[in-house]
């Protein structure tokens, strides 16, 4: 129990270790630990960044579908009316068309009946004047009588 | 495990005798043959168990902490990187809590107590005989010397020698900052004109004698109670080790059960010593108290 040398070498021992310590043990540690520190908060920083750049890009798109869905609607409808208005159209024509040849015919038709009726007047016209010729036993004279023959044939 | 020739008390005194190395007054240069010799060598004597002991464990402590340190990445760190990592940063948090001031050197002082008391202590839960036992071997059969004779005490922090030198140490520093930081002249004031003051000029110079012993006194028992603290604890966790070592077949739950309650007291001793040195020393290097 008596006190000794002892007591100075362990001061001695006490101050070289704490000197190793304070030199060689210390600084890299807690330089590693600082370091590991920063890493860590980078890390978490850039996680929480990308985070938000993912949903960004995630609204970005979201915007970009919605707008073409819209634009395709949009489209389709636009088809749809020009597709209607290209059948009332062609239907249009059609119908004015078929007038318009209906209205031919009946002009032809017309025409052809009072080409047939101007023919049927002239040959009332002549029967009538052979007519009256077997009726008068002479001839008539178209000439002098034009006058009286063209009224005939008007009533007739 | 008494030798048969041995008394319980000559067991006792065996196991807290050092073995003790130094300048015999009619021996000369030699190992101590009983407590008597020790003693006669006076201070210029070294206990060889003691400070052997320290030192190895100083350098196991320096060389796991330094095989750790240079390995040290910023990577996921991992077994023996992990521990030292913890401690340091344990010790890291201690420090910053009781100590505000710059201090580069505080920090790495307060691990290597931590630890290095920590391991020394921790040799008590190694049972009591057998590194006696084996150095007694060792002493008989290489250096043929009376088992009776060699000595071993294992565990440093039962040694008083090794507890006052830590705790000088710590003293010296505490004064080394107090004037560091203070100025020679502010610690003499610290120490004279506290705690009792007076603006009355003739009073304040009666009062220095006074403030001087208080002064002296706490000043003093900070190293004091520093090195018995520690010395005491494990001496009595010593010596009950010891005890039950004699208890025959019994010593074996009951050795179990002191184990594991002294498992505390060593962490908590080197703890206490750790916080008690961070403690003075920011003492020291404040401005008034």
């Amino acid at each position: 129990m008596n006190l000794n040398l002892t007591l100075i070498g362990q001061s001695i021992a006490f101050a070289v270790f704490v000197w190793f310590c304070m030199k060689y043990v210390w600084p890299p540690v807690t330089q590693a630990l600082q370091e590991r520190q920063k890493k860590i908060a980078d890390g978490l920083d850039a996680a929480s960044r990308a985070q938000r750049e993912l949903e960004q890009a995630n609204e970005e798109a979201e915007k970009t579908l919605r707008e073409s869905r819209d634009e395709a609607a949009r489209i389709i409808e636009q088809a749809r009316t020009r597709s209607n208005h290209m059948i009332e159209e062609a239907r249009d024509n059609a119908r004015a068309e078929g007038e318009r040849m209906i209205e031919n015919a009946r002009a032809e038709i017309d025409q052809e009946i009072n080409r047939a009726k101007e023919e049927l007047r002239a040959q009332v016209a002549s029967l009538a004047v052979i007519g009256a010729e077997r009726i008068l036993e002479t001839s008539v004279d178209e000439k002098t009588h034009r006058v009286l023959l063209d009224k005939l044939a008007a009533e007739l | 495990m008494a030798g048969t020739t041995q008394t319980t008390s000559e067991y006792i005194q065996h196991h807290l005798q050092n073995l003790t190395f130094g300048l015999h007054p009619e021996n000369g240069l030699s190992f101590a043959h009983n407590a008597q010799e020790a003693s006669d060598m006076g201070f210029w004597a070294i206990n060889v168990d003691t400070l052997g002991w320290s030192i190895a464990m100083g350098v196991l402590f320096l060389w796991l902490f330094r095989k750790a340190a240079r390995a040290a990445t910023t990577g996921v760190p991992s077994g023996l990187q992990n521990m030292v990592e913890m401690l340091v940063e344990f010790v890291d948090n201690s420090v910053k809590e009781s100590f505000h001031g710059k201090n580069r050197l505080i920090a790495p002082l307060s691990l290597t107590i931590f630890v290095w008391i920590f391991l020394l202590n921790l040799l008590d839960l190694v049972p009591v005989d057998w590194l006696p036992q084996l150095a007694q071997e060792i002493g008989v059969s290489f250096f043929g010397a009376d088992p009776h004779h060699v000595f071993f005490r294992v565990v440093p922090t039962t040694d008083i020698n090794a507890t006052l030198g830590l705790a000088l140490s710590v003293f010296a520093l505490v004064i080394f900052y107090s004037i560091k930081i203070k100025g020679f002249s502010g610690f003499i004031a610290e120490l004279t004109l506290h705690p009792f003051s007076s603006s009355n000029k003739f009073a304040q110079v009666l009062l220095i004698p006074i403030n001087f012993l208080l002064e002296a006194v706490t000043l003093l028992a900070k190293p004091v109670s520093l090195a018995l603290r520690l010395f005491g604890n494990l001496y009595a966790g010593e010596l009950i080790f010891i005890l039950i070592a004699l208890l025959g077949l019994w010593q074996l739950p009951l050795h179990f059960a002191w184990a594991t309650f002294h498992i505390l007291i060593i962490v908590l001793q080197a703890f206490i010593f750790m916080m008690l040195t961070i403690v003075y020393l920011s003492q020291a290097s404040e401005e008034q108290h």
